[in-house]
C-alpha cells in the first residue's frame, strides 16, 4: 500500500496478552483518514490496550504481548525501525492527566524541542497555539513558568491535550480524555476536537457513549476483547445495529 | 441513643490494650536514642578539651602521645574524595542502567540481589579483596588509590541502591508520557527524570560519604599508615587517617593522654554529624520543592 492513501491505520487479528491472559481476541478494523473514530465498551473491553497497541506501548509495558498485524499509514509497526518517529505520529492522551513536572510553557514545548525546534520565537507560537487549541490558554496565559503538575486536575487533562497536539500529530489516541475534566470545559474540547478532523484523525475511547455520538463518525463497540460491531455513529444509535448486544449497551440495558 | 457511646468491656479492654503498646513502642525508642546520647556526651565531656584550632591543624608528636591530627584528617578527606570519584558515576550510571533500561528478567533480578548481597559483605573481606586485586594484582601498593578504591567498592551497592530508589519514587506515568512523544530512554532520563531525582541521588551519596569517612578494616592493608607525619601529595603515597588514628592511640600506643582519642573520635564523630545534617536538611529543602 502507498503510503499517503488508503486507511490511516490498518488492524488485522489483533489479539493481546498480558502474561497469557488475553485482553483483546482477534480484532479487525481500520481508522480512515480525517475521521474520528469511536471506540465505546464496558470496562475491560479492552479498548485500553487495543490503543496502546497502535503506536508499540508493548516495548515499555512489561508482560503485554501482541499478536496480529498492525500497519499505520501503510507501514507495518512490528517491523518499524524508528519508533520515536512513529510516537511523534501519534499523540495520546490517557484518562488520568499528566502534567510532567516543568513549567505550563515546557510541558507544550518539550516536543518541539525534542525533535530539534531550537528558536524561541517559533517554540512561543506552537505553544500558544496548542494551549488555545485544548481550551488552557486564556487561564494560564500569565502563568506559563507556574509548574504544570501543579495545575488543577481538568487543567491538567487540558494540558496533557495541548502537550499532545504540540507533537503535530497524524493521530490523536484519546482514552476517556474527560473523565477529570468538567462539563462545560469537556464541550469545549469537544468542539475543538470537531475542529481538529480537517487536519488529523482521531481515535476517541469513551464511556460516554453519547460523547461517542456527538462526535464520532463511525464506531466500534468493544465487549469483553471481542469487537462486536463497527457502524456509522448515527446507526447505532438509531437502531441500525446488527447486534442485540450492542443495542442494549448504547441504550444502557448493561454495561 | 446514650448506650451507643456507652463504655463497653471490650472498649476497655482496647484501650489498655492501646496504653501498653504506645508505652512499649516509646520505651524501645528511648533505649534506641540513649545510647547516640551517651556516647555523644561522653565524647564532648572527655575530648572537647582536646579540641583547638591547633589541634586539627598540627602534626602528632612524640609517638603520637601528643601534638595534632592534621595528616590524619587530610588523609580522610583524600581517601573520601578519591573513593567517591571512582563510586558516584559507576554507582550513578549502573542505577540508571538498571533503573531505566534493563528489562525485568530474571538476570536483572540476580543482579539486583547480587547488588543487595553485596552490601551486606563485611568490611575485612572487601580489605582483604582490596589487597588481592588493586595493591597486588593491579600493583598500586598500598597507596591512596588503593585504599580509595575498596572503599569505591565498598560503597557502591550503597550508591545503586538509593540512586534506584530515588529513580522509581518518579512517576512511571512521568516516563510513558515522555516515551510517547518519541522521546528516547537519554532525553526521558535528562528532561524529567534526573531533574526529579538528582536530590534525592545526593542525600545517598553524602550519607554514604560519612559511612566511609569512619571506615578502618578497608584501608588499614590497602593504603592507611600507621604513624606518617607528612602530607599526601599523590593518590599513590600512603596517607594517616582518622579512623585508623583513632584504632592506634586507643590501642596501640603507650602512654597516650585520655583527651587525645577522645578528641579523635569527636572529630571523626563530628565530621559524620555534619554531613548527616547537611544531607538532612537537603531533604528538608527538597520536599518544599516537590513537582508534584
Amino acid at each position: 500500500m502507498v503510503a499517503g492513501t488508503g486507511p490511516l491505520v490498518e488492524v488485522r487479528d489483533l489479539t493481546i496478552r498480558y502474561g497469557g491472559r488475553a485482553a483483546l481476541s482477534g480484532v479487525s478494523l481500520e481508522v480512515r483518514r480525517n475521521e474520528i473514530f469511536g471506540i465505546i465498551g464496558p470496562a475491560g473491553s479492552g479498548k485500553t490496550s487495543f490503543l496502546r497497541a497502535l503506536n508499540r506501548m508493548d516495548e515499555f509495558t512489561s508482560g503485554m504481548e501482541i499478536e496480529g498485524r498492525v500497519t499505520f499509514d501503510g507501514r507495518d509497526v512490528r517491523n518499524l525501525r524508528n519508533l520515536y518517529a512513529l510516537r511523534r505520529r501519534i499523540g495520546v492522551v490517557f484518562p488520568l492527566p499528566v502534567g510532567l513536572p516543568l513549567t505550563v510553557y515546557e510541558n507544550v514545548a518539550l516536543s518541539p524541542r525534542l525533535s530539534g525546534v531550537r528558536n524561541k520565537a517559533d517554540l512561543d507560537v506552537i505553544v500558544e497555539r496548542c494551549l488555545r487549541r485544548a481550551a488552557l490558554w486564556d487561564e494560564v496565559k500569565d502563568r506559563l513558568g507556574a509548574l504544570g503538575s501543579l495545575l488543577s486536575g481538568g487543567q491538567q487533562q487540558r494540558l496533557t491535550i495541548a502537550r499532545a497536539l504540540s507533537q503535530d500529530p497524524q493521530l490523536l489516541l484519546l482514552d476517556e480524555f474527560s473523565i477529570a475534566v468538567d462539563p462545560v470545559t469537556t464541550m469545549r474540547i469537544e468542539d475543538v476536537l470537531k475542529d481538529l478532523r480537517d487536519e488529523l484523525t482521531i481515535v476517541l475511547v469513551t464511556n460516554l457513549v453519547q460523547q461517542a455520538r456527538r462526535l464520532a463518525d463511525r464506531t466500534a463497540f468493544f465487549l469483553s476483547g471481542e469487537c462486536v460491531e463497527i457502524a456509522p455513529t448515527e446507526d447505532l444509535f438509531t437502531g441500525g445495529t446488527r447486534d442485540a448486544r450492542t443495542r442494549d449497551y448504547v441504550e444502557g440495558r448493561f454495561g | 441513643m446514650s448506650s451507643m457511646f456507652q463504655r463497653t468491656a471490650l472498649n476497655a479492654r482496647n484501650e489498655q490494650r492501646e496504653r501498653m503498646v504506645r508505652a512499649v513502642f516509646g520505651l524501645m525508642t528511648v533505649l534506641l536514642v540513649l545510647p547516640v546520647l551517651i556516647i555523644l556526651g561522653l565524647l564532648v565531656l572527655r575530648g572537647g578539651p582536646a579540641l583547638s584550632i591547633e589541634f586539627l591543624f598540627s602534626e602528632p608528636e612524640k609517638g603520637m602521645t601528643a601534638g595534632g591530627i592534621l595528616p590524619a584528617l587530610v588523609g580522610t578527606i583524600w581517601l573520601v574524595a578519591v573513593s567517591l570519584v571512582a563510586s558516584v558515576p559507576i554507582g550513578i550510571a549502573a542505577a540508571l542502567y538498571l533503573s531505566e533500561y534493563a528489562k525485568d528478567n530474571w538476570l536483572t533480578r540476580a543482579i539486583n540481589l547480587a547488588i543487595i548481597n553485596l552490601a551486606g559483605v563485611p568490611s575485612i573481606v572487601h580489605a582483604l579483596f582490596g589487597v588481592g586485586a588493586f595493591v597486588l594484582f593491579f600493583g598500586f601498593g598500598t597507596s591512596i588509590l588503593a585504599a580509595s578504591l575498596t572503599l569505591a567498592v565498598m560503597a557502591l551497592p550503597v550508591v545503586i541502591v538509593a540512586t534506584r530508589e530515588s529513580l522509581q519514587a518518579v512517576p512511571m506515568a512521568f516516563r510513558e508520557a515522555c516515551w510517547n512523544m518519541g522521546a528516547t530512554r537519554w532525553q526521558t532520563i535528562r528532561k524529567v527524570v534526573l531533574p526529579n531525582s538528582i536530590s534525592g541521588i545526593l542525600t545517598g551519596i553524602i550519607l554514604e560519604v560519612s559511612r566511609t569517612a569512619g571506615e578502618t578494616a578497608p584501608i588499614m592493608f590497602t593504603g592507611a599508615a600507621f604513624f606518617l607525619p607528612f602530607l599526601p601529595n599523590t593518590v599513590m603515597d600512603q596517607t594517616m587517617a582518622l579512623s585508623l588514628h583513632l584504632y592506634v592511640v586507643t590501642t596501640q600506643v603507650p602512654n597516650v593522654p585520655e583527651h587525645l582519642p577522645y578528641g579523635v573520635a569527636l572529630v571523626l564523630i563530628l565530621i559524620v554529624l555534619i554531613l548527616n545534617a547537611t544531607s538532612i536538611a537537603f531533604r528538608t529543602w527538597l520536599r518544599g520543592r516537590k513537582k508534584w
